[in-house]
């Protein structure tokens, strides 16, 4: 189907360099939007682990301080979010998922095609293994050279550039290992299963 | 023949397919603030709190989407949208100032299963605003006063509504005259910078202790929806988990302008 031209409508074009790095129906923006379900958690960083878990019950976990301690490195990613907002050149600091992945399988974690995110609150999201190995994710705690706001997922989120905002799960606790990908909480809710943004992959049907 | 009830729980057709609506009518809310009232032929209905994806294109093919509340209830045939006119906005200026009767809007929805509802999910139901985060909650309103008097004592309803000024209360008269013809319905404002002359309701931002007084207790276990820019929702989301309510019960939908709250 053509779109019909809005009458009178000239808009305002992004220059060309950002217009190649915008997926289908974003724009650009300098804010940092929040847009999160529900209230937001507070978990004060003596509360705070985060774990592994597979099918078989084999866990590992991390507090704060031993999360601290593995290797994290500086990234600088394009985000995109299903709402139509992307925001170039966000900078994070992280432990790469792919490291803490290696570190659960040392403890007797075994990996599966897919995974589920649990955070604070009660939020959930799905992922196929290999859209956060192969240096694609990170457990994020700070942004922008400051420690992660809880607005925005603090102390720590999932970081997955390469899909819509949605799948980097704030608040992240425990990640679980899952033979088959079982939608979480805006995937059953009409949004996409995999989401990505080159395909303008928003809500459940979109191809 | 779609079984009735599984509609009213999911009315999305998938894959959501974009279509040309027309626009009927156009409705002057305030200053800045307009309804845009569509024909929007093979609409598959929606429920109260969902919104659309609009698309404009350019003559030279630039197309650029945004998302939009849907402000009209379920019963009604025409789709109604009402966008404020932020500065600086790029879909909502064209929207709210070039947009005519007559010219087509490419829209897809409805969109959105979480900031939804319906009076068969019950009551009471405790809603709160900020500028234009009242449109989804005058769809819940709009759907709930198409409902007869004994569905609406059952599912007693409050909105605090949070304005700059009197001027710019959306649907103000509408709520006037919801509210007077409703024992079930109460409308309570605060005006945050210009009340009117002889005012005597709320005149600063929403806070706990308006909450406190205002709010269906969390004993009640309300439906609560809270919509408007962030720095509100934020405030009256961590208020209302501070009264008592499991956070899991707030819902919120946070949009209109965001950056440095005013």
């Amino acid at each position: 189907m053509t779109s019909p031209i809005s009458r009178g409508f000239r808009g305002r074009r992004p220059a060309a360099g950002t217009a190649a790095r915008l997926p289908p129906g974003q724009y650009v923006t300098n804010d940092f939007p929040v847009l999160s379900a529900g209230p937001t958690p507070h978990t004060p960083l003596s509360a705070w682990d985060f774990s592994f878990g597979d099918a078989g019950g084999n866990s590992a976990k991390w507090s704060w301080a031993e999360f601290e301690a593995l290797p994290h490195e500086t990234i600088t990613r394009d985000i995109h979010c299903v709402t139509k907002w992307s925001k170039f050149d966000t900078v994070w600091t992280g432990v790469s998922v792919d490291t803490i992945i290696a570190a659960a399988a040392a403890k007797g974690v075994t990996t599966a095609p897919f995974i589920v995110a649990a955070c604070d609150g009660g939020y959930t999201t799905n992922l196929p293994l290999e859209d956060v190995t192969g240096g694609k994710a990170w457990l994020a705690a700070t942004f922008d050279g400051k420690p992660l706001h809880p607005e925005h997922g603090g102390p720590v989120r999932l970081l997955v550039p390469h899909l819509y905002f949605w799948k980097s799960a704030k608040w992240v606790r425990q990640i679980h290992f899952r033979q088959r990908d079982e939608p979480g909480f805006w995937e059953g809710l009409g949004y996409h299963m995999r989401g990505d943004p080159w395909k303008e992959q928003r809500y459940t049907g979109d191809e | 023949m779609e079984d009735p009830a599984a509609a009213e729980s999911s009315p999305i057709v998938h894959p959501i397919a974009w279509r040309v609506a027309t626009v009927a009518e156009i409705v002057l809310e305030t200053p800045r603030v307009r309804t845009l009232v569509l024909d929007a032929s093979g609409w598959p209905g929606h429920r109260a709190g969902q919104h659309v994806d609009v698309r404009l294109t350019a003559g030279d093919g630039y197309q650029t989407e945004r998302s939009y509340s849907i402000a009209s209830p379920p019963e009604e045939a025409r789709i109604e949208l009402t966008v404020e006119r932020l500065e600086d906005g790029e879909v909502s200026s064209y929207l709210v100032d070039d947009l005519g009767v007559g010219d087509p809007l490419e829209l897809r929805g409805p969109i959105g299963g979480y900031f939804v509802w319906s009076v068969s999910d019950g009551g009471p139901l405790m809603l709160v605003g900020g500028g234009s985060g009242i449109v989804p909650l005058m769809a819940m309103l709009r759907h709930r006063a198409a409902a007869s008097e004994e569905v609406r004592r059952k599912t007693p309803a409050r909105l605090l509504y949070s304005s700059r000024s009197w001027n710019e209360v959306i649907y103000r008269d509408e709520l006037a005259r919801l509210a007077a013809a409703d024992d079930s319905l109460e409308v309570v404002h605060t005006i945050t910078r210009a009340p009117p002359a002889g005012w005597t309701g709320f005149h600063r931002r929403i806070d706990a202790a308006m909450l406190a007084e205002i709010a269906w207790p969390a004993a009640s276990t309300p439906h609560l929806f809270v919509c408007g820019p962030t720095p509100l929702v934020e405030a009256v989301a961590e208020a209302l988990v501070a009264l008592g309510h499991d956070p899991q019960s707030v819902r919120t939908e946070r949009f209109g302008p965001t950056g440095p709250s005013s």
